[in-house]
């Protein structure tokens, strides 16, 4: 460590990486279920890392790091989505690959894993934000209830309605499929 | 029995009230071989979460050292000061020596003026002189 005054340590770049390394993806994942495109994702989490380090310094005081990152990113997509709408420029649904059924069983599996995706698109922002940080991440609903500044009952109200939503969709997808 | 379990907790699972420990449950359950035909359409919401966990971040953060500029600052800084200081203090000596110079000239000045002034006055002494003289003289 590098002391540059007498008690306050200055966070080296390898530390600085370390401390980064187990949720760096879960950041671009985040970025990338807000913002869809996956370059758009890579730059919001480029973006963000770069903040947290200009913000070393500070990053003692932090009692949870990447729960303070994940706040800033999604923030940080929010922000964009906004900036977004009210320059009239659409989102780029660049990674769908196209709806033509085949009839072999992993690509009807992989169709089936992009019909979830594209439902959770449609959800709105704070229910995808609770299904990505429970369901795919795996957090705890208190930090769930950190990141997101909600109540925990209100993250259990928000997932329950995501969910519901999603396999109500799943189903109507699914009998029409049968029919 | 262990159909029913799961039955239960997608139950829970959909208003939310499952643990992080059965919500693993049902993952292995749903992305295993032999999910129940009737709960087949929920596999793919439980597959799509355990896929979508596997996206990585492969960019590189340009990270800037701004422990090595402030180094060179310090040393550019010194040096401003210590050229500043320098200038400084000669230009402080040639601005105390002019008004010296200035001072010495308006003194010199004044002294003249009064030595001037001094002569005359010498001039009228002469006068006396002469007057006595001529007094002498006329005795």
């Amino acid at each position: 460590m590098v002391y540059t005054t007498a008690d306050q340590p200055i966070m080296t770049q390898t530390e600085f990486i370390h401390l980064v390394m187990p949720f760096k993806d879960k950041l671009y994942r985040l970025a990338k279920r807000m913002l869809v495109s996956s370059e758009e994702a890579e730059d919001a989490t480029q973006e963000v890392l770069m903040k947290l380090w200009t913000k070393k310094k500070g990053m003692g005081q932090y009692r949870n790091v990447e729960a303070f990152a994940m706040t800033m990113t999604k923030n940080f997509c929010l922000d964009r989505l906004k900036s977004k709408q009210s320059g009239n420029l659409k989102l780029v649904h660049s990674n769908y690959a196209d709806e033509s059924r085949s009839l072999q069983r992993e690509v009807e599996v992989h169709d089936s894993l992009q019909w979830v995706e594209k439902i959770m698109d449609t959800l709105p922002d704070q229910q995808k934000l609770v299904l990505q940080l429970r369901d795919i991440e795996e957090y705890s609903f208190e930090e769930i209830s950190e990141m997101l500044d909600m109540q925990p009952t209100t993250v259990r109200v928000t997932l329950s309605r995501a969910r519901k939503t999603v396999r109500e969709k799943l189903v109507e997808k699914h009998n029409y499929g049968i029919r | 029995m262990e159909l029913d379990r799961i039955e239960k907790l997608l139950e829970k699972y959909f208003e939310a009230q499952t643990t992080e420990a059965e919500e693993q449950v049902l993952r292995d359950y749903f992305t295993g071989d032999n999910v129940a035909e009737h709960l087949e359409q929920y596999s793919a919401m439980f597959s799509f979460f355990s896929s979508a966990k596997q996206e990585r971040f492969t960019k590189q953060v340009p990270l800037k050292t701004s422990k090595v500029y402030y180094r060179w600052i310090s040393v550019a800084a010194v040096a401003v000061l210590v050229f500043g200081i320098y200038f400084g203090n000669q230009y402080q000596e040639r601005r105390e020596a002019e008004y010296a110079y200035l001072q010495t000239k308006k003194a010199l000045g004044l002294l003249a003026q009064n030595l001037d002034r001094g002569t005359q006055k010498v001039a009228y002494l002469n006068e006396f002189e002469e007057t006595k003289q001529k007094i002498y003289k006329n005795n």
